[in-house]
Order: structure tokens, then C-alpha cells, then sequence
């Protein structure tokens, strides 16, 4: 299940569903927060602008890839887009499988893709109300590239 | 005609989110942007990243790709999604 939303999600929800599939014998999650602090600045607040067109069919396409490396049962990614406090829940992935090895590399590699694949940009306000655009990490690029060597 | 589309802090620079070409004078991404970065220097400086994303018809591709008719072509920044 792939959904874009403003919207926030509930993790306990997201679990119950993935792990009601039958053979499930491991469920791997991974939620990604709204942190306080960005490169030394204090944040007040964000904002996930996406490009709605291709936003689902590049995560579907990023699961897709997951399925075909590793044994997965049910996969569920859901990524927020539009105005976020602190501490919000930006996004939530979570991988179904009969074992834990394939639910804990895909859960990694979605998200390791997610974050250089999928069409979401962050706009972070500080505490002074000062609105920018977030610059991409070396370190993303560095976690995608270990899947290659695999 | 082919529909441009520019997103995040690219589309802040250029002040304008959407515009088309025509696809006989944009037969590639690389000629496209070309094009679009002989508008003047604000625009060449703007496209002139080598991290520029493109997507064509809503899959990442590359400058080398072909375009056509009916196209939708999407110029972005690195993705900070996550």
C-alpha cells in the first residue's frame, strides 16, 4: 500500500494491518520524524512540497524494486507532503515477511531510495522565521550507493 | 508541444512553474535545456547545476534521453524527501 497524504498516519494501524497477512513472521517499521534541530539551525517548522503526478508512482516503482531483491509479504509506504510541526510523523515504511532478514534490508533499501528517488522537497522555517529550501545530503547518496555493491 | 515543469527552490529562482515548448526544436533533454538556459543569464545560471534532476513523463531519466510530442518534462533539485 502506497499513500501520499497531509494528513497524519497512526503507526499501531499500519502494524496491525502488515502483520494480519498470513506467513508474516516479521514486521520491520521505520517512522521518520520532524527533528528540531537541521544542520546546527533550530527549526520551528516544516514544509514538503511534492510533485503529485509522479510523487505515487516513484515510491511504487521503489517497493517494486524491493520486492524483486528480496521474499516480501506486504509492504506499506506513506509519506506526508504539506505543512509539518515539530515532531511530526513525516513518513512511515513498513515490510511484511515470512523472516527478519528481508524485512530489515527492504525496510532500509525503501527508504534509502525514498530519499533520492521520490519527488519530496523539504522547506524548513527556523526559529527567527526564516524560510528555506533544505540541500540534499552527501551522506543519502553515499546509502543508496551501498545497494549497488550488493 | 511539450509541457516543462520546474519544482522546489528551482522553480522559486525561475519564478515560473510551468511552461511548453515546441517538440520539434527540443528533440532531447540536453537541447531542451539548452534552450532554455539561452533565455538569459538569470536562467543559465539557474540550470546550470550539475545535480539537476529530470524526470520525463514521471520517471527520473537523464539529459541524454529523447523527447517528443506530448511529453511532460520535470527539471528539480536533488529530492530531500524522508
Amino acid at each position: 500500500m502506497i499513500k501520499v497524504q497531509s494528513e497524519n498516519f497512526n503507526q499501531q494501524i499500519e502494524y496491525d494491518r502488515l502483520r494480519q497477512a498470513s506467513h508474516t513472521g516479521a514486521v520491520v517499521t521505520f517512522t521518520g520524524l520532524v527533528r528540531d534541530i537541521n544542520q546546527g539551525e533550530q527549526i520551528s517548522a516544516l514544509t514538503l512540497e511534492h510533485y503529485p503526478a509522479m510523487t505515487e508512482k516513484a515510491l511504487a516503482d521503489i517497493v517494486k524494486q524491493a520486492q524483486s531483491r528480496w521474499s516480501l509479504i506486504d509492504t506499506t509506504v506513506i509519506h506526508r507532503v504539506g505543512e509539518l510541526q515539530l515532531l511530526d510523523q513525516i513518513v512511515f515504511v513498513g515490510v511484511a515477511s515470512l523472516h527478519r532478514g528481508d524485512a530489515f534490508a527492504a525496510c532500509e533499501f525503501i527508504m534509502d531510495y525514498l530519499k533520492t528517488q521520490a519527488p519530496f522537497w523539504k522547506k524548513e522555517t527556523n526559529s527567527q522565521g526564516e524560510s528555506y529550501w533544505v540541500d540534499a545530503r552527501e551522506s543519502d547518496q553515499s546509502a543508496l550507493n551501498k545497494w549497488h555493491k550488493v | 508541444m511539450i509541457k516543462v515543469l520546474f519544482f522546489a527552490q528551482l522553480r522559486d529562482k525561475l519564478g515560473v512553474s510551468e511552461l511548453s515548448v515546441n517538440s520539434d526544436e527540443n528533440p532531447n533533454v540536453q537541447v531542451l535545456l539548452n534552450n532554455l538556459k539561452a533565455k538569459d543569464n538569470h536562467w543559465e545560471k539557474t540550470l546550470a547545476s550539475a545535480s539537476l534532476m529530470v524526470a520525463i513523463n514521471q520517471t527520473i531519466s537523464n539529459k541524454t534521453a529523447t523527447l517528443s510530442s506530448g511529453d511532460e518534462v520535470a527539471f528539480f533539485p536533488p529530492v530531500t524527501g524522508g
